[in-house]
């Protein structure tokens, strides 16, 4: 988990949070190059029609925004993958513009894991997590909600860790 | 598809054109709920984008959690267009819409 550093922020991360957060960053990498589909309810949800009841206007804002928010995703995530060392355990140290890019790449692979794993406002993470290890505790739902899960309090200490930065 | 004049029995009554009002509702930058985003990450973002005091972020962010939606900008199209498509860079789910 992030906590202050000076003027930025750091965090220790273990072997197995190393992995995690390759695999997500270069899941969105992926997502947003190869991968990219306008009817994946993912690309669906990280790109919103901004005028749900223009399609035209829509399509035409898409024109012009599509390709800077896509670029500003792969970035963000590839700031991730540039920090973290190839394996861990090892300290990662954020200045504030890497430490927004991190927040802002956390986000998507939430979004994009949250969308997946079709959460609802009515979704208790750690409800659905104890009903998924005692229907099938190898399952790759258990494997998707702990990720998710880990992936929002990572999120929380970081965004607490900035705070407290702007505050100091 | 055409059709015949009927011949006009009485003077036809000229339409009152009445001219369209000029459309002064100014555009807004809507964000809507998600189950996903943290809400202590959405008020640092209305502060962050908008220049919103603490307060005023969390009150937004509470309508946007408990109403579903809440109005975060107003003004110009075009400027809404650009809020909304900041939003966006940070994973926040906005619309544009008339007042």
């Amino acid at each position: 988990m992030f906590r202050r550093n000076g003027k930025g922020v750091v965090a220790s991360f273990g072997p197995d949070e190393v992995k995690v957060l390759r695999k997500v960053a270069s899941e969105i990498v992926a997502l947003m190059t190869d991968g990219f589909d306008h009817t994946d309810p993912v690309v669906e949800r990280l790109f919103p029609d901004v005028y749900p009841d223009l399609p035209e206007d829509a399509a035409e804002f898409r024109l012009y925004t599509e390709s800077d928010l896509k670029s500003g995703k792969i970035d963000q995530a590839g700031a991730i993958l540039a920090k973290l060392p190839d394996e861990g355990p090892g300290d990662v140290r954020l200045d504030g513009e890497e430490a927004e890019c991190w927040l802002r790449a956390i986000n998507d692979a939430r979004l994009a894991m949250g969308t997946r794993l079709e959460l609802t406002g009515d979704t208790d993470v750690s409800d659905e997590l104890d009903d998924a290890v005692l229907h099938d505790p190898t399952s790759s739902r258990v494997f998707q909600l702990s990720v998710y899960a880990y992936l929002g309090y990572l999120q929380e200490s970081l965004l607490n860790a900035m705070i407290s930065v702007d505050h100091r | 598809m055409v059709g015949m004049a009927l011949p006009q029995l009485a003077p036809a009554e000229v339409p009152q054109v009445e001219e369209a009002p000029f459309d002064d509702r100014p555009w807004v930058t809507v964000v809507w709920d998600d189950p996903v985003n943290l809400m202590s990450y959405v008020t640092w973002v209305f502060q962050k984008l908008f220049g919103y005091s603490h307060e005023e972020a969390e009150k937004l962010m509470l309508d946007v959690h408990t109403k579903g939606r809440a109005t975060v900008s107003t003004g110009a199209r075009e400027k809404m267009e650009m809020d909304a498509a900041k939003l966006h860079h940070y994973g926040l789910w906005a619309t544009v819409e008339k007042q």
